[in-house]
């Protein structure tokens, strides 16, 4: 196959991935979320317990009115879904299902994603800061904040399990995988799980759009399609967070008939995780402004700091 | 094949993803803008003062806390690739210990002072 052709067929590969799996991840929100609250959902949209409401939501965001204030930055304001959407897609291009199944197998990868996905940040940063809005200032402050103070955990629970594996590609690292990393860097995992879902803003961490206080902090002022792209930006974090968790910590296609189910089994992980971070949605309310930065500087850092030296000295005496 | 080309044909991918539905939006969504409607939005009522708001930034001590550890963390990857070669092993870890121990005390200095309660 001549080269063009093949990086064509893998960047739409990654295109399909990237339209279908936050999809798949709304639908099990609207359901799960439902069903914990004891209702039933979307039931009507595609007729089969309502499958197709986010396709219909899509459709109808796609015919409402675009409406850019007239104090706010124009250009930054309508480029800043764009800059919040696409470095999810970029970091899912790079996220192995299987040793081989891979669009694109940089060989740096863990550092890779962790540098793309923060990116995403200054989408938020941008909307709030262009929308002129006072709550959407409030928001994006508040976002940038919790952005900062949880992406460095994050790095460093990453930084513990590339320590581990001895490689800093995900491929590496899922490969050098064995099931005593569940105990081994299981201060990390939570770590790890506890940033993901303050870095996607979700609840419990969900300060940023607070409704109660601030309206809906940096999107406040987004209407139509501008505003579904945030909302898929966030259901792609979630996607791209997940599969993250399966590979690094869950060992990814490690499983029954891996050879030719090893895509299936990262999937299934995956799939899991995103399960629980909907859970968490749904078990605890927000957290306060302040209580969340005590939690990231007082409690995160220092679990992450000892994860690596637990890390570092186990390389060393074993190796 | 170069990984990256990849990469940058996704980064692309997506670049076209925007405009493509940008371009199906601007075909199907109407378009009748009034003065009400573009105004800033501040709970239904008339916005006060500009819209621009001071505001008092908080977040600049996490800002440099951040750097300060973004920088350490820079070092700490390609220490995991050299950690298990010998001769260099124990030498790094008590390096690296060292290196991170004088972060923390940064980090206990700041806690104490009081530099990381939001208000």
């Amino acid at each position: 196959m001549s080269q063009p052709i093949e990086v064509t067929l893998r960047a739409l590969a990654v295109l399909v991935a990237f339209l279908v799996l936050p999809l798949l991840v709304g639908q099990t929100e609207h359901k799960v979320m439902a069903h914990m609250q004891g209702r039933l959902g979307p039931m009507y949209a595609g007729g089969f317990h309502g499958w197709a409401q986010l396709v219909a939501d899509g459709v109808k965001f796609v015919q409402k009115e675009d409406i850019t204030p007239a104090a706010a930055d124009r250009w930054v304001f309508r480029v800043a879904p764009a800059v919040a959407l696409v470095p999810y897609l970029v970091a899912l291009a790079a996220i192995p299902l299987s040793p081989h199944l891979v669009a694109a197998a940089a060989p740096g990868s863990a550092v890779f994603v962790l540098a793309v996905t923060a990116v995403g940040i200054l989408g938020t940063l941008m909307a709030g800061w262009a929308s002129a809005n006072k709550y959407s200032l409030l928001g994006a402050m508040r976002a940038a904040a919790q952005l900062l103070s949880y992406e460095l955990p994050m790095v460093l629970a990453v930084a513990s399990v590339c320590l581990a594996a001895g490689s800093l590609s995900l491929t590496g690292i899922a490969g050098a995988w064995s099931p005593w990393w569940l105990l081994w860097q299981l201060p990390g995992a939570v770590v790890f799980l506890v940033s993901a879902v303050a870095e996607l803003q979700r609840p419990p961490f969900d300060m940023p759009v607070a409704d109660s206080e601030i309206v809906f902090g940096a999107y406040t002022e987004y209407t139509g399609l501008r505003f579904a792209f945030f909302l898929l930006s966030e259901y792609a974090g979630i996607v791209v967070m997940s599969l993250l968790f399966a590979v690094l910590y869950l060992g990814g296609w490690h499983g029954a008939f891996s050879d030719v189910l090893g895509w299936l089994w990262t999937l299934l992980k995956g799939f899991a995780v995103a399960v629980l971070v909907i859970w968490l949605r749904v078990a605890w309310p927000r957290l306060r402004e302040d209580q969340l930065q005590r939690l990231a500087w007082l409690v995160l850092v220092p679990l992450a700091l000892g994860q690596l030296a637990l890390t570092g000295l186990w390389v060393v005496t074993t190796a | 094949m170069p990984p990256y080309v990849v990469i940058a044909a996704v980064v692309l991918v997506g670049l076209l993803l925007f405009v493509a539905a940008m371009g199906a939006r601007r075909l199907l969504a109407p378009r009748a803008p009034t003065r009400a409607k573009l105004t800033t939005y501040e709970s239904g009522v008339d916005p006060v003062g500009s819209g621009w708001a001071q505001t008092q930034i908080r977040y600049f001590v996490y800002a440099f806390l951040y750097v300060i550890f973004a920088v350490d963390a820079v070092y700490l990857f390609p220490w995991a690739l050299v950690l298990r070669t010998s001769g260099l092993g124990r030498a790094s870890l008590v390096e690296m210990a060292l290196f991170i121990g004088v972060l923390v005390v940064g980090l206990v200095h700041a806690a104490r002072r009081g530099l990381l309660r939001w208000l």
